[in-house]
């Protein structure tokens, strides 16, 4: 099999550009991507990735294969390669910091934005605040969001705007805490959502919810968000 | 929250809804206007002229007139936040839309209250 590899060293390399490695891969097994790139590693040793669970729940081998964002670990080369090839490329629209790591600094501060953490100005009580199950039911779909930037990297809006649109995963985010029982700030949240761009610059093309790892719907957390706003509003 | 003095309404909701509500308008109007041209294939002067004399027509047409004008802003003021990132050519991009919205608008008034 090929697999062509993004190749980019700021320290030597002027330019990025796509290396090529042959692979004789085992028969009758399909190996994951992660896999593969292990494999690439052994014998060029410079390849560098970001990897740690090789499960699918870390979040950080995130990267475009053949086109199409996911995680490495948990994508077989069946899934992802096209005509016994396999192009494998950073997150697109943030910075490389090398080859197909790179800077997710963007990507953390449109999360920090949206405060991602329960807000109750109330006394906290002895053991812990309650939640009745159809109220828990309600986080079903959010909370498993494990930050791989996969979603957000593969939205236009998102890589026009990363510094002012909040994106789908922080957004996906900001309505986990928004419909959360718990939390006390939905005001003063849907206050720090309703501009032009931390919310609408989403135009429902659902790039999102074609790549996330987790089968989550960030569209559907957005269309909701929107419906909060529009009902305080009106 | 980004603070924006140029968008249409200044809040992202308040321009969403407008720019929904004026894209229900215009498919109306479409409709309307395929309609009326299906049903009378051999439209004559006379009664073009008099369907645009009825107020209604001259009400349904200045409702689609401005919300073509709100829309259009909207959606293209997106598009040059989006695309165009050098401050003043984008703020020169948005001020020509405007001029030329504005001037359709006041142009298409004269042309539907002047028949």
């Amino acid at each position: 099999m090929l697999v062509s590899i993004y190749r980019y060293n700021p320290e030597v390399d002027d330019a990025p550009y796509m290396k090529d490695y042959q692979i004789d891969l085992p028969v009758g097994k399909d190996l994951m991507v992660l896999d593969v790139l292990q494999l690439l590693k052994e014998t060029d040793s410079s390849i560098s990735y970001r990897r740690s669970c090789r499960e699918g729940v870390c979040g950080s081998d995130g990267m475009n294969m053949n086109g199409k964002n996911g995680l490495a670990c948990i994508t077989p080369v069946s899934a992802a390669a096209k005509d016994d090839k396999l192009i494998l490329r950073p997150l697109p629209g943030l910075p490389v910091v090398r080859d197909l790591v790179v800077d997710m600094g963007q990507f953390y501060k449109q999360y920090e934005k949206i405060r991602p953490y329960l807000i109750n100005e109330s006394p906290a009580p002895a053991i812990e605040r309650l939640q009745s199950p159809e109220e828990r039911e309600k986080l079903d779909g959010l909370y498993e969001c494990i930050l791989c930037a996969c979603c957000s990297t593969a939205c236009p809006s998102f890589w026009w705007n990363p510094d002012k649109f909040v994106g789908p995963s922080g957004l996906l985010q900001a309505y986990r805490f928004l419909i959360d029982s718990r939390d006390t700030a939905t005001q003063e949240r849907l206050s720090d959502l309703d501009d032009p761009f931390s919310v609408f610059r989403c135009h429902g093309i659902m790039n999102c919810v074609n790549v996330c790892p987790k089968g989550l719907n960030p569209t559907k957390a957005i269309g909701n968000i929107r419906s909060m706003l529009l009902q305080r509003a009106t | 929250m980004v603070t924006q003095i140029t968008s249409f309404g200044r809040s992202g909701l308040y321009d969403w809804m407008v720019q929904r509500i004026s894209a229900v308008v215009l498919s109306l109007y479409t409709i309307f206007l395929v309609g009326y041209l299906a049903l009378n294939p051999d439209v004559t002067y006379e009664q073009w002229s008099g369907l645009f004399e009825t107020t209604w027509v001259r009400i349904f047409s200045l409702l689609t007139l401005l919300s073509i004008g709100v829309h259009s802003w909207i959606g293209l003021w997106s598009i040059s936040t989006d695309y165009i990132k050098a401050t003043g050519v984008r703020f020169f991009f948005q001020s020509v839309c405007g001029l030329v919205m504005f001037v359709y608008v006041a142009w298409g008034i004269q042309v539907l209250w002047g028949l």
